[in-house]
């Protein structure tokens, strides 16, 4: 809770702290039970690059609206959940996440005041990158040039879900995730 | 909670980023070198979330068999006519397989044939789709006390799934065919020719070498080959199927996008997969081409 400013404030019992600390840890720990729960075979379609996508969207909205509650180690742990659980080469998705992650607080002074429109618009951009980023990537750490048609699809996979997810994660960022309403 | 000044904790911050990814390099790195530090690590994983999907698995199943009922439902009288010809066609295949059968027992009577030795499978519950953007393999769970071990053969109800790379306490790792690191030398049914089948990511593994002046036919069935003593020779893999010309790749038999349960046949055959050696890309290859008469 942000003592600095100056204002009347309940007392921090041990039960607010507490519901504090769960509203903080509420970014983390939806994006890794979702994680989770996407590496189930459900059948949908688009599913092995639905993952990624989904973590990708997640770690951007997170570090550029409520950095505090997607700390840098929590990307890292992320990261290398994703990993452990695919079968990508184990560290890729960390340092993909972590570089997503730099971007959008290196830019979120200017970024967080603009309209939602701008803010797509960008991460459209992100998404690219970052998907032709892990294809690099792979393709180096294999030593040969993975079919580049997934990346694309990734790409444009994260892209369009993120007006879904952001739509979903603003509601949570006024309400669920909120330390200072605890 | 040690205290620090505001700048030290500025600065503190300032580094993280940079430190985790200078780690983020050195895991690359470390996994790169070391594939059997990687694997127990991702086997550890599993196996601590295998029972949970496990316990998923059912309610997961009724949940898809509750959309595939909904659509069933739409094709009702078009589905019913199709599977009375069909029934028609297999009964009358059904009286032909059945003379054959009789023949052919009292042929190998008559030959004193040595039977094929039966072999042990184990059946196991597919919990998740680990493969990802860049891969294509299974986890399944098995129980503690199982006997899966690396290299054996992964079948479905219809053909080859793949085969078991990594196991663990209580999940094992099925690459399938369709992985960009599988390879599987197979037969072509018609013409005999030797080939190998190449995983592309995509659904259809391609087939490559095969010899000249024998090019695959279009529906071709395709079965394992015994060279290189990685699979049993006679596993259905697939069929034949042109995408383009002289690019020949297979229809796997096997259902492999909506895989449930999968049997693991132990054949005792270690041809090709080395105990440490699975993570590695071209390792498969190479050892194969080693094995291959005439290339020594």
């Amino acid at each position: 809770m942000d003592q600095r400013t100056p204002g009347i404030r309940p007392r921090p019992s041990l039960g607010r702290q507490l519901d504090a600390v769960a509203r903080g840890c509420f970014p983390v720990a939806s994006g890794a039970l979702l994680l989770l729960l996407l590496a189930a075979p459900l059948g949908l379609v688009g599913q092995a690059e639905l993952q990624p996508a989904l973590l990708l969207d997640c770690v951007f909205f997170w570090s550029l609206f409520r950095p505090a509650s997607m700390p840098p180690i929590a990307v890292f742990v992320l990261g290398l959940l994703a990993d452990l659980i695919g079968d990508a080469p184990i560290g890729a998705n960390v340092l993909m996440l972590l570089i997503v992650y730099g971007l959008a607080v290196h830019w979120r002074r200017v970024l967080a005041r603009q309209g939602f429109l701008l803010v797509w618009l960008v991460f459209c951009g992100v998404a690219v990158v970052a998907a032709a980023f892990q294809w690099a990537l792979g393709s180096l750490l294999a030593f040969a040039l993975l079919p580049a048609g997934p990346a694309a699809f990734q790409a444009a996979l994260s892209a369009g879900c993120y007006p879904v997810f952001a739509a979903l994660f603003s509601r949570t960022d006024r309400g669920l995730a909120a330390p200072e309403q605890a | 909670m040690i205290r620090l000044s505001i700048s030290a904790r500025q600065a503190l911050a300032k580094l993280t980023l940079p430190v985790l990814i200078a780690a983020a390099f050195g895991l690359l790195l470390l996994g790169k070198a070391d594939a059997l530090l990687a694997e127990h690590a991702r086997m550890a994983l599993s196996d601590t979330l295998a029972p949970i999907y496990g316990a998923l698995a059912e309610p997961l199943a009724r949940f898809r068999g509750m959309l595939a009922d909904g659509q069933r439902v739409l094709t009702l009288s078009g589905e019913n006519a199709r599977l009375r010809q069909e029934n028609e066609r297999l009964r009358r295949w059904q009286s032909v397989a059945l003379a054959l059968d009789a023949e052919n027992a009292a042929l190998r009577a008559d030959l004193h044939w040595i039977p094929d030795p039966s072999v042990s499978f184990v059946t196991a519950r597919v919990v998740a789709d680990a493969g990802g953007e860049y891969a294509r393999s299974v986890l399944l769970s098995v129980g503690p006390n199982h006997s899966v071990a690396k290299g054996q053969i992964a079948l479905d109800d219809r053909g080859l799934v793949g085969r078991v790379t990594e196991v663990g306490e209580r999940s094992a790792r099925v690459l399938l065919i369709t992985d960009i690191n599988s390879r599987v030398p197979v037969t072509l049914e018609s013409s005999g020719a030797r080939a190998m089948l190449i995983g592309t990511n995509g659904k259809q593994p391609r087939l490559m070498y095969w010899p000249e002046g024998t090019s695959p036919a279009e529906g071709e069935p395709v079965v394992t080959s015994a060279e290189a003593n990685a699979f049993p020779a006679g596993l259905p893999v697939g069929t034949v199927h042109y995408t383009g010309p002289n690019a020949a790749e297979v229809e796997p038999a096997a259902r492999l996008d909506q895989l449930a349960i999968v049997r693991l046949f132990d054949y005792g055959l270690h041809g090709v997969l080395p105990p440490e050696a699975s993570a590695r890309p071209i390792e498969p290859l190479a050892r194969a081409d080693r094995v291959l008469p005439g290339r020594r």
